[in-house]
């Protein structure tokens, strides 16, 4: 599978909590009483499909699979009958860190929350920043498992032919003619035009590609939801101020409360 | 110095300052004809609610445990042009999540803060370094005297932070269809401000910026 144009180098920002997490949620799973089989399956899924996009694979991601196996093995092991050590429960680690991560999120989920709130405000002297950075605001995940379904629904055509090989610069200039004319593409509208596994991958290795380079950006509207591609020209620039408008701000108009 | 020169002179430290004044440097400045803090404090709220009555385009803010004048939301918009829109900080969310786990646990090296993420962090924190809203704050006494991080004066400016005891409570945060944790003290008690002593003052950087425009 290894092709030059193939190896795209995409930080894949999110770690292995993030995406167990993800999995968590999108499973409608207990945090607290995780069913390991299930997960551990889920999570190598995922590690597989990264690997087979040629992506980097983060050492932690498979420190993260290593440590799944390794619970799932003890709780498949009688508990020891051992006293002094109370049945600890083999998950208890993870679960804990889970938590902690998940209560960072949340931290950092108010953070946002406030910079929304005082970014109509200036000071004297505050910086200013260079080009709006836009981020991925549908996860790596949200993409891989969008990618995974047209995969699977791709038509078992047997003509597996490996010598047409498609250069990834080439599927690149095809993405973006398809979003010409146009503000926005369905992600899935992309790829089922591929007829091919390998013109899939590449097509998948192409949009991600874009997306670094800030050509294009990748939206939902919510978690799981159908993934937009967006011109970088044609996205929407306010869209957290005219879509889905954030609480209503109180006014407390009065800045100043009456002294004594 | 009588009193009409001293609301001169504070007026015109809190014009010229690109950093919020704490009282302590005001009374500093001050020197022989500083008042007390609760007479400056009350000093400060009287300019405030001089600006708010004449309807001025900004106002009196306490931010980052100091004061100083900030434009009024209403007028944003002009501040974008004249700064061509490059007002507006973006941050990723892996760059929030690894400035919120500085924000609640600093000072922490940056090996700390991957033990939470699960992740490398050395290009988040780099943005951050350079964003101003991290700094380095020391060095670990542990093997190899890593590097400490801690949040910045820009940081509590830009998120609108008089102080830090400002932030809600880690054990609050909950996503919200989890119940609390079984042990995790209930919510009840807010955190009580540093200076509980504090009278009601100018206005709090707590307080969303209000859309209407003031009267």
């Amino acid at each position: 599978m290894t092709t030059a144009g193939n190896n795209v180098k995409l930080d894949v920002f999110e770690g292995p909590l993030d995406l167990l997490l993800y999995l968590i949620k999108k499973n409608d799973l207990n945090i607290h009483d995780i069913p390991l089989s299930q997960i551990t399956n889920d999570f190598l899924q995922y590690l597989g499909l990264l690997k087979d996009l040629n992506l980097n694979i983060a050492g932690e991601f498979l420190v993260m699979a290593a440590t799944l196996m390794q619970i799932k093995a003890r709780t498949l092991l009688p508990a020891p009958s051992r006293e002094d050590e109370e049945t600890v429960d083999p998950r208890a680690d993870l679960v804990h860190r889970l938590l902690e991560y998940q209560r960072f999120k949340e931290a950092s989920r108010h953070l946002e929350s406030r910079l929304h709130a005082t970014k109509d405000i200036h000071f004297r002297g505050s910086p200013t920043f260079g080009e709006t950075d836009y981020t991925m605001d549908a996860s790596l995940f949200d993409l891989l498992d969008a990618f995974r379904d047209v995969l699977k629904n791709l038509r078992p055509r047997v003509r597996e032919i490996e010598s047409e090989d498609v250069p990834i610069e080439v599927k690149i200039k095809d993405v973006l003619a398809f979003l010409s004319g146009r503000p926005y593409a369905t992600f899935r509208e992309i790829l089922e035009r591929e007829t091919t596994r390998r013109g899939l991958i590449i097509t998948f290795l192409a949009i991600l590609e874009l997306i670094r380079l800030k050509e294009i950006a990748a939206r939902q509207s919510e978690a799981f939801a159908e993934i937009r591609v967006y011109r970088r020209d044609a996205l929407p620039e306010n869209l957290e101020t005219d879509g889905a408008a954030p609480e209503p701000e109180p006014a407390p108009a009065a800045p100043l409360p009456e002294g004594e | 110095m009588d009193l009409l020169e001293r609301r001169k002179v504070l007026e015109l430290l809190l014009w010229l300052t690109d950093k919020p004044l704490k009282t302590t440097e005001l009374t500093a400045v001050l020197g022989a004809d500083a008042p007390t803090e609760l007479e400056l404090r009350e000093e400060l709220n009287g300019l405030a609610r001089e600006l708010d009555e004449r309807g001025a385009p900004y106002h009196l803010m306490e931010i980052a445990q100091g004061f100083q004048f900030a434009s009024r939301p209403a007028f944003s918009q002009w501040v974008r042009r004249l700064y061509k829109e490059k007002t507006a900080l973006r941050l990723t969310p892996s760059a929030l999540e690894t400035l919120s786990i500085v924000a609640y646990k600093q000072p922490l090296t940056r090996g700390e803060i991957e033990e939470i993420r699960g992740v490398d962090v050395s290009g988040v924190l780099e943005t951050l370094l350079e964003r101003k809203l991290v700094k380095i704050v020391g060095r670990k006494e542990a093997l190899g005297r890593p590097l400490l991080y801690g949040t910045t004066l820009d940081f509590m400016k830009q998120f609108g932070l008089r102080s830090l005891d400002e932030l809600p409570r880690l054990e609050e945060l909950v996503p919200p269809e989890e119940p609390p944790v079984a042990g995790a003290e209930p919510a009840a008690e807010a955190p009580a401000p540093v200076d509980g002593a504090e009278a009601p003052s100018v206005e709090t950087a707590a307080a969303p910026a209000p859309e209407a425009p003031h009267a």
